[in-house]
Parts: structure tokens; C-alpha cells; sequence
């Protein structure tokens, strides 16, 4: 029975730990669908989680962080889309500017307004958002079995962890069954095929990069106002770049990258498990061992373990009409 | 009773420093077949751009049915049903038919209804015009052929009454071309208006019932189809008389000079796309290798040259074995020992665009006397040089000092063969020698080519336009997947015969 809990608390952690990720790889899909890079979605993580804690903070109130969180994650991605579909500019350039900017900006507006480096005040319990228990969980707790999958592993996240997995088939849903998703993939592989069908390619990208925004603040949302209680320096972690990596490990296809952020979650979840663990025969594994894991599973995977990344077409390429 | 449909009005268009289009005045009547004439960067892909509203006009009206109307994007040109193939198509590759077509034209956000709705409409229009096309298939596992069809389909269900195609010939097979025909009169029989933009006289005369020439960026003569000839086209669209027929004596063959055994080649993807081609060229005669793109021309011919590595077979020079698997020559060596090639690419394996002509002029042979003494350039001797050969090959601009890339692509491939040509080689391995070379400099390219021949060189023009085998040629093989299909001495060899070899059909 042990070792079916310990099971149970291993999947549990793992849809919690991969809920950015999956936010973050849907966001990814959006923009690098539509034909522009997104590198920067580790400095709107960043952004959005410290616009969300301060938010609340001020606001007192978790959801009017998680709108604000979007204003600002919308307002970066039209910032790259300015750059790098307007005026053309290298994308990926763009995106590290991005993601520089905000981690100075971050660390100097929390010392700013609240004298501590990169740090900004815990939030009560009525500024943040608090783990979600669904109904008949407690009663259903002791039946074998369903009791561990509904109780133990479903019930008890946070509302972000729900909308995340709500998120993919959406995501799914729009990019393959409307005419939206359609011209998406279209001006993502051949833009001027999309231009000649009377469709504006800027639009398209920018109408792209505001969905990329807004699903971005919620992964951000979720790490400062929802797993914890405040906004610290760096706090994203290089969350971004492994969605970024799921959703390429992913062929930037909903499903495949849902179950790359998973996989990338659950190694997460088997270190935090491992640490300090006796195993047989190996003994203790030093944790910074563990902690790579995930790390070297993105190498190894990326490194063609999954066949050959087809990216769209023109991905990286600004538009150009008129020689 | 004939209605003008489309009327141009005093169009200008500029690219930066390049008037693409001047004042262009241009009335096509309903029904008809137009055909729009000119050399490469008449601007002729302008102007179509512009009536399809990809491109905007600094200044000029456009009439559709008599109405004046502002076409600010594609959308504009659509909804007045005008329809256009473009050179490159406007395909996303990955998608099927279906996606292709209806993209822009959902009709709904959500897909259900509308879409097979759109399946019914356009099965009706494919029986209607025999297109043949299946609505599933995915873009990339269809022929150039089939893809082009998909695009007239396209501007069909888009409620096209103006269909522009815009040399649309090119990539096509003498079949494929006949097809291509056959659809358009039943198109027009329909009482679609056609514009086709080409530089091929041969169709115009072929399709066309009217004709308007552009020469550059001028719309410079209209004319009813059946009251002009190829003769008279030429001369407005390259402005001075062209001999349209090469003079060309039989050839005065000598000794074989280059042979091929048993040649094997791979591509990077280390697919094998040369299979066992065996070839000779004597001294003194020109052999036409024709085929399809990409049936291993390109890897032939770099093989040939040095720059890819044979994966088996033998290749002689002279009698010499410069390349087999184990050891080959690198372009330098095989340049040493007579070998020159005007490679298909020139603008990426035949000239550094971004030099200036003077350095190109001499690229290859720049480490010889007198171009440079002990790896010191010596400009003085360079530039004359340049004068001199420019002159000879008739390069326009004659300016030594000039960008590569601002000589049109006629010059530059002045420039390439002047260079090649100069070292007086006894093989000379030349690619698509007049791709996007205008009607002038192909006659020009095309004499000296013959004067080398005369001269006892031995040459293999590898080409896809089969005119320009067939002028040129004394004996041709034509390749497909990869191997020689066929050999015929050219006498009395015809377009169909190769067509037919080209395709793989016999």
C-alpha cells in the first residue's frame, strides 16, 4: 500500500509541476504555428508571475493579478510582435532581448517598491489562489482504487493545474478544426500562400502572439500566486525553455507536447522523490545528479532520440511582400 | 460584341530606384485568351501582381466591367473575380487539396457545413473541366503538373472571371503543357477571360487570340494574335531585330574527349540520383542532355565538375581517368587539365553576387599569371583585362567596377561564360545556359556556345528548356530518375519523341 501512494503522490506532483509547462507549450505552439520564434517565453513566465504576485498584492484580490498578468504578457508578445513582424527584425534577437529586460526589470521594480532584491511580500490567503478540493473527495477517499485516482491524485490542485489539461484540447480543437486554426498553420508554413488568399499575415501573427500572451501569464500566475505565495528573483527558472523544448519534442502538436510536459514533469517529480533516497544496489544519488535529470532528458530527446523535428516552414522568417 | 473586362489606365510602379512599370495603359476584352509578352524584368509579373492586388500602384486607375475600383489587397482582386497562378505557387505544402483551396474561403468558423459543401462544389468543378484532381491528397506527394491544377482550381472556387497565370509553362513537360492548354480553351470556352503572362513566342501564337508586349516596364505594342507573327514579336520586345533560327553548320567531329562509365551519384540526403549513366562527347560536337528538374542533372553535373563525389563508375578526360570512387580531381585539377563549367546556380556556384565584375571576371584563374604575382593581385592588369573580355562578350554595363548583382541575368551569365570561355577549355560542362537570360543575350550566349563547338571544344549543355536542346544540340540523351533514356542524333528528332522520354513514359 505504501508503494501505491507513493505512486499516487508521484502523479499528483507531476500534474502540478507540468501545469506551466503545458501553459507555456500551448502559448509556444501559438506563436512558432503562426511562423514566429518564441524564445521568450521564459522572460513572459517571469513577467507574469511577478505581475500576478504584485497584482494581488495591491489589488487584494488573485484574479485581477491573473488580469493584469495577461495585459502584460499580451503587451511583451505585440512588443516581439513590433520587432520582429512590423519591422522585421531577427526574431530570436528579440526574444532574448525580451527575456533579459525582464529579469532586471523585475528584480529592480521588487526592490523599488518593496526594498527587498527581487523578492515581493507573501500574500495572504485571500490574495492568492488555494488548492481546489473536488467534491465527495473526502468520502470517496477509502474506496480502493477510484478513492486513490479521485481523491489522492485528481482533487487538490490548484485551478491552474485544471485549466491547463482544459487548455490542450482546446488548443487542439482550434488549431485543427477552425478556420482560424487553418490559416494559422498556413501562415506559419507558406505566408504568402495566406496573403494571396486575401488574408492580412500580420494580423495573423499579431492575432497569434496575443492568444501566446494571454495562455504565457497563467503559467506565470500559477508559480506566484498559486504554488507560492510570492514573486522571487528568477522565480521561472528556466520553465520557459523547457516548454519551449516540450513543444519542439512536441512537433508543435498539442497532444505530443502535452505528453513531452509531462514527461518532463514527471522526471521533475522523480527528483524531488529520489533526494535522499537509498536506492538498492546504487545507494544515495548525489542531488545534483537528480536535479539534472530533466535537463539531460531534454538533450537526449532533442538530440534526435525522437526523429527529426519538422518545424513549420517559414518559421523565423519575417514577411516580405514587395522586393 | 466585345466588352473590355479589365482596363489598366497610366499604371506606375516603383521598386526603390527600379520603374518596374511606366505609365501602362492596357484594355482586355471578355472571353478572350491575352497574352502579355516580354523579356525577364519587363514587368510583366508587375503589372499582374498589381491587378491581383499583391503589389499597390504609386499611380493609375484600374476598371473591372467598366467600374473603376481600388484594389488594396488580394481580397479587393478576389471579390471581383480576378484569379491568378502565380510563377511559385502559393501552396501550402503540407496541406491537402481541400485545405488549400478553402483557406480564406471557410466560410464558417468551425468547420462542418460549409465544408462539404465545399467538397460537393468542387468535385462539380473538377468533372466540369476534367481536372482530375483528388481532394485529399496532400500538396507535397503531387506533380508540378497537378499542382498547378489545384491552383486554377483554387481561383475557380474563388469565383475567378479573369484567370492570370503567370509563366505558367515552365516547370511543365511538353505533356503536361498540352494539358495545361486543353484546360484553359475549355476554361475560355466557359466564357473565362485568360491573361497569360509568358516569354515563350511559341505559346502565344499557340493560345492566344490577343497580345500586348512589354519591354522595360513599357507596354510597347497590342496586337490581334492572328495578325502578327514570332518575328515581330521578338523584334517589340527586344527592340531590335532577333534571329530567331540559329545558323548552325554540321558539326566536325573528331576524337572522343570526355567519357563517363558506369557513373553513380548521391545527394546529400545520400539518395542515389545519378543510376549508371554512361556518356561520350567527342571533339567538336555539343551534347544535349535533356530531362525534367530534378532528375539528376544537378548531381551529374557536379559530379562532372568536381564539386560531388562519385559514389562509382569512371570518368575520362582525354583519355585520362580524372575521377572514379577512390580518387578524383577537384575543380581546380579538372580546370587544370581543360575542364570548364558554367554551373546551373550562377548566382550561387557561379559568381560571388556581391563582388564586383572585375573580380568575378577572373574567379578561379585569379592565382595566374598575370592576374597576380606571387599571390599579389595585380589590378592594373586585371582591369584591363576586365575591359577587354567585356567588351568581347558584349557585357552591359561595361563597367569592371560594378556590383555583380546590379548586371541583369543576362550579363551575368556573360560574365561567367566570358570567364569560362577565355581559358579556351577542350570540355565545357554548361547548366541551364539561358535561365532568366532575355531573348537578346540568349541569341548572343547561344552563337558562342556554337563558335566553341566549331572551334573543336567538346560541350555538354545540360538544359530544361527543350527548344534550346534541340537548337543547339548534334546528339541528345534525355534523363529521367536518374538515367539516360534515350539517345538520339538530332535530325529529325521532335518535342514529342523527347517529351515522351522525359516523362519516363517509354
Amino acid at each position: 500500500m505504501e508503494f501505491l501512494s507513493d505512486i499516487a503522490s508521484l502523479i499528483n506532483s507531476t500534474l502540478r509541476i507540468s501545469t506551466p509547462l503545458v501553459f507555456a507549450a500551448m502559448a509556444g505552439i501559438f506563436a512558432e504555428r503562426s511562423g514566429v520564434i518564441d524564445f521568450s517565453l521564459e522572460g513572459k513566465m517571469l513577467m507574469a508571475a511577478f505581475v500576478a504576485a504584485v497584482g494581488s498584492y495591491f489589488l487584494g484580490n488573485p484574479w485581477l493579478g491573473l488580469l493584469l498578468a495577461i495585459i502584460a504578457c499580451v503587451s511583451l508578445s505585440m512588443l516581439h510582435g513590433f520587432a520582429s513582424v512590423t519591422y522585421k527584425g531577427d526574431q530570436v534577437v528579440s526574444c532574448v532581448a525580451i527575456n533579459i529586460l525582464i529579469i532586471g526589470l523585475t528584480t529592480a521594480l521588487a526592490a523599488a517598491w518593496f526594498g527587498q532584491a527581487g523578492l515581493t511580500p507573501t500574500l495572504t490567503e485571500d490574495q492568492r489562489f488555494l488548492e481546489v478540493n473536488l467534491p465527495f473527495a473526502e468520502s470517496l477517499r477509502d474506496v480502493p482504487i477510484v478513492g486513490t485516482i479521485y481523491s489522492d491524485i485528481l482533487s487538490g490542485h490548484y485551478i491552474f493545474v485544471y485549466l491547463a489539461y482544459l487548455t490542450v484540447p482546446i488548443v487542439f480543437w482550434v488549431v485543427f478544426k477552425t478556420s482560424f486554426g487553418l490559416r494559422l498553420r498556413a501562415v506559419g508554413e507558406n505566408p504568402s500562400a495566406v496573403d494571396t488568399a486575401g488574408i492580412n499575415v500580420f494580423a495573423m501573427r499579431y492575432k497569434a502572439l496575443a492568444i501566446n500572451g494571454v495562455l504565457i501569464a497563467f503559467a506565470g500566475a500559477h508559480l506566484s500566486t498559486a504554488v507560492n505565495a510570492n514573486f522571487f528573483r528568477e522565480m521561472s527558472a528556466g520553465r520557459g525553455y523547457l516548454a519551449l523544448a516540450a513543444m519542439i519534442f512536441g512537433k508543435w502538436h498539442p497532444k505530443t507536447a502535452l505528453v513531452a510536459c509531462l514527461l518532463f514533469g514527471f522526471t521533475d517529480a522523480l527528483q524531488i522523490r529520489l533526494q535522499g533516497v537509498e536506492l538498492p544496489a546504487i545507494g544515495e544519488i548525489p542531488v545534483q545528479l537528480i536535479q539534472a535529470l530533466p535537463y539531460v532528458l531534454t538533450v537526449v530527446l532533442l538530440a534526435g532520440f525522437v526523429g527529426k523535428a519538422i518545424a513549420p516552414n517559414a518559421i523565423g522568417q519575417p514577411y516580405i511582400k514587395e522586393r | 460584341m466585345v466588352s473590355p473586362i479589365l482596363e489598366l489606365k497610366n499604371i506606375n510602379k516603383s521598386f526603390g530606384h527600379v520603374h518596374a512599370n511606366k505609365d501602362i495603359n492596357l484594355t482586355i476584352n471578355k472571353g478572350t485568351i491575352h497574352g502579355i509578352i516580354g523579356e525577364n524584368g519587363a514587368g510583366k509579373s508587375t503589372l499582374m501582381s498589381i491587378v491581383f492586388g499583391l503589389y499597390q500602384a504609386n499611380s493609375g486607375t484600374i476598371k473591372i466591367n467598366g467600374k473603376e475600383i481600388n484594389l488594396r489587397s488580394p481580397k479587393d482582386s478576389i471579390v471581383n473575380g480576378i484569379g491568378m497562378v502565380h510563377q511559385h505557387f502559393m501552396l501550402v505544402e503540407n496541406f491537402t487539396v481541400l485545405e488549400n483551396i478553402i483557406l480564406g474561403f471557410e466560410g464558417e468558423l468551425v468547420f462542418g457545413k460549409n465544408l462539404e459543401k465545399a467538397k460537393k462544389d468542387l468535385k462539380n468543378l473538377c468533372d466540369t473541366y476534367k481536372l482530375n484532381i483528388d481532394l485529399n491528397s496532400t500538396i507535397s506527394d503531387l506533380s508540378v503538373g497537378f499542382r498547378q491544377r489545384v491552383e486554377i482550381l483554387k481561383s475557380l472556387y474563388r469565383g475567378a472571371e479573369i484567370l492570370i497565370l503567370d509563366e505558367p509553362t515552365g516547370v511543365l513537360t511538353p505533356q503536361e503543357v498540352d494539358e495545361l492548354f486543353k484546360i484553359l480553351r475549355s476554361l475560355n470556352e466557359e466564357g473565362k477571360t485568360i491573361v497569360l503572362i509568358t516569354h515563350k513566342l511559341i505559346e502565344i501564337m499557340d493560345l492566344t487570340s490577343e497580345v500586348s508586349v512589354m519591354r522595360q516596364g513599357e507596354m510597347v505594342g497590342h496586337t490581334k494574335t492572328e495578325d502578327t507573327n514570332k518575328e515581330q514579336l521578338a523584334e517589340m520586345m527586344v527592340g531590335r531585330s532577333v534571329l530567331l533560327r540559329l545558323d548552325k553548320t554540321e558539326a566536325n567531329t573528331g576524337d572522343v574527349v570526355f567519357k563517363v562509365e558506369d557513373l553513380t551519384v548521391k545527394d546529400d540526403l545520400d539518395v542515389t540520383r545519378v543510376k549508371n549513366v554512361n556518356l561520350e562527347i567527342r571533339a567538336g560536337e555539343i551534347l544535349g542532355l535533356a530531362g525534367v528538374t530534378g532528375n539528376g542533372q544537378t548531381e551529374l553535373l557536379e559530379a562532372l565538375s568536381g564539386i560531388r563525389k562519385v559514389e562509382s563508375g569512371e570518368v575520362y578526360l582525354d583519355g585520362k581517368k580524372v575521377s572514379d570512387s577512390q580518387n578524383f580531381l577537384d575543380p581546380r585539377e579538372l580546370k587544370e587539365q581543360g575542364l570548364a563549367h558554367v554551373p546551373e546556380d550562377r548566382q550561387r556556384m557561379g559568381l560571388v553576387t556581391d563582388f564586383k565584375a572585375y573580380e568575378n571576371l577572373i574567379f578561379g584563374y585569379h592565382d595566374q599569371q598575370p592576374f597576380s604575382k606571387s599571390s599579389i593581385l595585380n589590378h592594373t592588369d586585371i582591369i584591363s583585362h576586365s575591359k577587354k573580355i567585356m567588351e568581347e562578350y558584349d557585357v552591359r554595363p561595361q563597367s569592371p567596377n560594378l556590383i555583380t548583382s546590379n548586371f541583369s541575368g543576362g550579363n551575368q551569365q556573360k560574365i561567367i561564360l566570358s570567364r569560362e570561355l577565355n581559358e579556351k577549355p577542350k570540355v565545357l560542362l554548361v547548366g541551364q545556359p539561358t535561365r532568366g537570360v532575355d531573348i537578346g543575350a540568349i541569341e548572343f550566349i547561344h552563337q558562342r556556345l556554337i563558335d566553341m563547338r566549331d572551334k573543336g571544344a567538346a560541350i555538354l549543355l545540360v538544359s530544361v528548356e527543350l527548344d534550346e536542346v534541340l537548337s543547339l544540340s548534334d546528339r541528345i540523351v534525355v534523363m529521367f530518375d536518374g538515367k539516360i533514356v534515350g539517345e538520339k542524333e538530332n535530325t529529325n528528332v521532335t518535342d514529342r519523341e523527347l517529351g515522351l522520354l522525359m516523362a519516363g513514359v517509354v
